[in-house]
């Protein structure tokens, strides 16, 4: 049995931290872009979100993992229930799927179902990643080395919500709702800006400099090498107390208020800065709105959307090629002058 | 400081050693990037680490292109199609549970292989999620990486290495040098016993975490690992703590060949140097005043410096020579935008048909195709089964799919294009030229996500060429490695279609399509073997041109003087290239020029 490093016991790196619980919090923010050098722990921070976030209610035996609440969705194979019929349900945890490098696409969107086509002579559809992400989130590491045919198939899933799939003689539509989280090392090729602009925060994260950060880091490492299941034991209780926090977020957030005020230092903030669309305005605020509901605030203040603006908007800015300063510069300084330093 | 006589190991016995470790812990040690020609020097360092394992442990040799479905597990289709129900197959990382992978020719390992290795290292389990199985199989295994590569750009991906502890380096070893191992098989077996109960203080943590920084060492998986070597030596030694001198051991061993940078006294030669405009004469530069204090408080701990000591004493002889020339830092990610891979044939890309095939690695199996080319033969095949086997056939499989009717999905990949400037920085008219120069090379940059092309540009003055920026894909690295550039002197043209060349070649060598875009006046003065002299110098060039036209590199060329020169055109003829004649050669023309010719 492998072991998952506990998300609590992840030394510094807050800002992804924080970035990845509002969006467990709110996933209408839109997903997680991490960007920064190799063995600075993105992998084992969003693998070990997987083991922190509850479980969720699910329906037996359904591919799509459909919540049972909501009315017949697009799912297929749950759209042949009758009016009023509730299907059994059972708890699974959330699902975090990893899409790894080199993919092929027919394991991403899926595919004819060659086993039973090859034994059985039979045409059926095998649901791929997209499928299983679906009211979970999609981990794909190295995002900037992704094909192009697949980054436009995300692009076009995460826009819709739905996968359709339309090949070797197969129709199917299925819903695909999934957080994207993203993680890549800028150094290896830039990101093509369409799909830049679907991640909702994105987050820059380098190895600690500090010694005693990187002491601390390795130290807990290797007493969770040592012995893993002491390790997650004594960390359990910090992760149940986060877990925790993210419910009471979850049940939190359709009250969360977010006054005329801020939604008027969100647009300024976006003016100052000259983002593209409305997006960024809109991320700012949910993003705004869902760490207020973490912190257990019923306002959103100048506050949250102070920590909040850097992820929101540092990958929104129009981009320069020739300007050499910073977009974290940027950001920052556009905070400041609108705040106050 | 201490000279002490485990500081004068050789190359043979450090490796040794390092076997020694490994064979303690080899999951715990990642593993290691042996660097070696094949040859007896390899097999006997091969052999004597099979006789420290445990004779029960596997060790698996992983050819360099194995599929998927053998890598990590999958459906066993012949088996399937026999027996006509799922029959799943294990993977070699699986079937390697408790032992070592030994992956050959690991520096042409594509990323995807390695980055697949990576995570079953880390999770110490294979999820196998492929072919409609699901399944979860534990395993711990080692890796032993053995990299044959020569030129700089081949090396052990990246994500691999990170995760190995032992870097070793056989090269120069010599047969005569090869010596019987240190430890019996017993005592590495004991260790292994005792490894679990090994402690380690704080301050050996500190330690090799601070030593680390020193050396310029970024990633925090190396001071683990080294933290995991130190263990595996005081095990090996028969003690429960670690003592300073496995620490001293560990650094010497893990953080010394991953050193970026030296410690101490010549701090200051981080990643500005990439940028810094390397003086007319070479002379090193030594004003530098930025971070490089906030060090001295943390260097007066002995423990620190032993360990530092010791990793300094290994480093090898010419690195200080390249960490002053920034080459450091420049390895760090020799392969930009590289690591993407570059597989061509029948992987990826547009579908282009189908054809008659085996089901190898990599090869996609088209379903339709082939059940349509088994449909005609089912009536003849549903007979002959019932023929042989009257009773079986009933149950069998409805469909009958013989190896001959596989079809294989055909893809086309479009090959990527590098484009490679060549800007002549002599003479007056040199700091405009690099400039734009610059700014189309980040305009292009900017332009090519789509296109997925990468840029890398060399500058010519004075005595020769220099590779400003390897082909990279990345805005930040280019910015980075163009920030100043130096201009003035004379002009080797023929030095820079050279380096021009070889450039090229290596694009080729990797599968793309160079594109190479001169900005001159095509005037050169200094001939190949550096005297100067117009007559000679311009023969030079043009031979060079020839050469490189005999390549079948794509060519253009930017006559940037303010009327167009007989002499560029007469190079361009030479090269075969596009002449474009660009007097007021701006950086939004320029790219807009490059993109049109290379479209």
């Amino acid at each position: 049995m492998a072991f998952t490093f506990p998300f609590s016991a992840i030394v510094a790196q807050d800002e992804m931290k924080l970035a990845l619980l509002i969006s467990a919090i709110d996933q209408s923010i839109g997903g997680v872009l991490v960007f920064g050098d190799r063995g600075t722990g993105k992998s084992t921070t969003v693998r070990a979100l997987a083991a922190l976030l509850p479980p969720m209610e699910a329906v037996e035996k359904c591919p799509y993992g459909c919540a049972p609440d909501q009315p017949a969705g697009l799912c297929p194979s749950c759209q042949h229930l009758g009016e009023g019929e509730t299907p059994k349900s059972h708890k699974v945890p959330v699902p975090v799927v990893d899409m790894p490098l080199g993919v092929t696409e027919d394991r991403v969107v899926g595919a004819l179902d060659l086993e039973r086509a090859l034994t059985q002579g039979e045409k059926a559809f095998e649901p791929g990643l997209l499928a299983r992400a679906h009211r979970g989130f999609l981990y794909i590491d190295e995002v900037n080395l992704l094909e192009d045919h697949l980054v436009d198939l995300l692009l076009d899933v995460a826009a819709s919500g739905e996968n359709v799939v339309e090949r070797e003689g197969l129709s199917v539509r299925h819903p695909a709702k999934f957080v994207l989280i993203g993680s890549g090392n800028p150094e290896e090729g830039e990101l093509r800006p369409q799909l830049l602009d679907r991640f909702g925060l994105s987050v820059e994260i380098s190895t600690p400099e500090d010694l005693k950060t990187r002491v601390e880091v390795v130290r807990r490492r290797d007493e969770f090498e040592k012995d893993p299941e002491a390790f997650i034991a004594r960390w359990q209780e910090h992760d149940a107390a986060l877990r925790d926090k993210i419910l009471a977020g979850r049940d939190l957030l359709p009250d969360v208020v977010v006054p005329d005020a801020a939604l008027e230092r969100a647009a300024q903030l976006c003016l100052s800065l000259g983002t593209d669309g409305l997006r960024g305005e809109l991320t700012l605020i949910r993003a705004a709105r869902a760490l207020a509901a973490f912190d257990g605030d019923r306002e959103v203040s100048d506050a949250h959307l102070k920590r909040v603006a850097p992820p929101a908007l540092r990958h929104r800015l129009r981009r320069n090629p020739l300007d050499d300063a910073g977009s974290n510069v940027r950001v920052g300084r556009a905070i400041e002058e609108l705040f106050g330093a | 400081m201490t000279e002490s006589a485990a500081l004068e190991l050789t190359p043979w016995e450090l490796a040794s050693i390092a076997a020694g470790l490994f064979a303690v812990d080899p999951a715990g040690c990642g593993g290691v990037a042996l660097k070696a020609h094949a040859g007896p020097v390899r097999d006997r360092w091969l052999e004597l680490l099979r006789g420290l394992l445990p004779a029960s442990a596997p060790l698996r040799r992983l050819p360099l292109h194995i599929a998927d479905g053998r890598l990590l597990g999958g459906l066993d289709l012949a088996a399937t199609l026999k027996a006509g129900r799922p029959i799943a197959e294990r993977g070699l990382l699986a079937e390697s549970d408790g032992g070592v992978v030994v992956a050959a020719m690991a520096e042409r390992l594509t990323p995807a292989t390695a980055g697949r290795m990576a995570a079953v290292m880390d999770t110490h389990e294979v999820r196998l999620e492929r072919d409609g199985l699901g399944m979860r199989l534990p395993t711990r295994f080692g890796v032993v990486a053995l990299d044959e590569g020569v030129a700089e750009e081949e090396q052990v991906p990246h994500v691999l290495s990170d995760r190995l502890a032992f870097h070793l380096d056989l090269i120069p070893v010599s047969t005569r040098e090869v010596a019987p191992p240190l430890w019996t098989a017993e005592e590495v077996s004991a260790a292994r016993q005792r490894l679990a109960a090994v402690e380690t203080g704080d301050e050996i943590l500190e330690a090799l975490c601070g030593a680390a920084v020193s050396l310029g060492i970024a990633s925090l998986r190396v001071p683990f690992l080294a933290l995991r070597v130190a263990r595996a030596a005081a095990a090996l030694d028969g003690r429960d703590t670690v003592s300073q001198e496995d620490a001293a051991l560990a650094g010497r061993l893990v953080l010394a060949p991953r050193a970026t940078m030296l410690p101490a006294a010549e701090e200051d030669n981080e990643e500005p140097q990439e940028q810094e405009p390397p003086p007319p004469e070479d002379t090193p530069q030594e004003e530098q005043p930025e971070q490089e204090d906030q060090d001295p408080a943390d260097m007066d701990k002995p423990l620190e410096d032993r360990v530092l000591e010791a990793a300094k004493a290994s480093l090898p002889a010419g690195l200080l020579a390249q960490l002053k020339m920034g080459a450091g830092s420049r390895s760090r990610s020799s392969t930009p935008g590289k690591a993407g891979a570059l597989q061509q044939g029948n992987r990826r890309g547009r579908p282009v048909g189908t054809r008659r095939g085996e089901l190898r690695a990599g090869a996609r199996l088209n379903v339709i195709e082939t059940l349509r080319a088994a449909a005609p033969w089912q009536p003849l095949r549903r007979a002959h089964a019932l023929a042989e086997d009257p009773e079986g056939s009933r149950r069998g499989p409805r469909v009958h799919v013989r190896r001959d009717d596989f079809r294989i999905t055909r893809f086309k990949q479009r090959t990527e294009t590098t484009t490679i400037f060549a800007v002549d920085a002599s003479g007056s008219a040199a700091l405009h030229r690099l400039a734009e120069a610059k700014g189309a090379v980040e305009l292009l940059l900017a332009d090519c996500y789509v296109r997925r092309d990468s840029v890398g540009m060399i500058a010519f003055r004075g005595q020769g060429a220099e590779l400003l920026l390897p082909p990279t894909r990345s805005l930040v690295r280019a910015k980075r490695s163009l920030a100043a550039l130096p201009g003035g002197g004379g002009t080797p043209l023929a030095a820079a279609i050279d380096a021009v060349r070889e450039l090229a070649e290596s694009v080729q060598r990797r599968g793309d399509s160079p594109v190479a875009v001169f900005l001159t006046d095509g005037r050169a003065n200094i001939a190949r073997d550096g005297a100067t002299g117009r007559a000679k110098a311009t023969e030079d060039a043009l031979a060079a041109a020839r050469e490189l036209a005999g390549r079948g590199v794509k060519t253009i060329l930017v006559d940037t003087s303010p009327r167009p020169q007989r002499s560029a055109q007469e190079l361009a003829r030479a090269l075969e290239a596009q002449y474009l004649p660009l007097p007021h050669a701006d950086a939004a023309s320029l790219s807009s020029a490059v993109q049109t010719a290379t479209g």
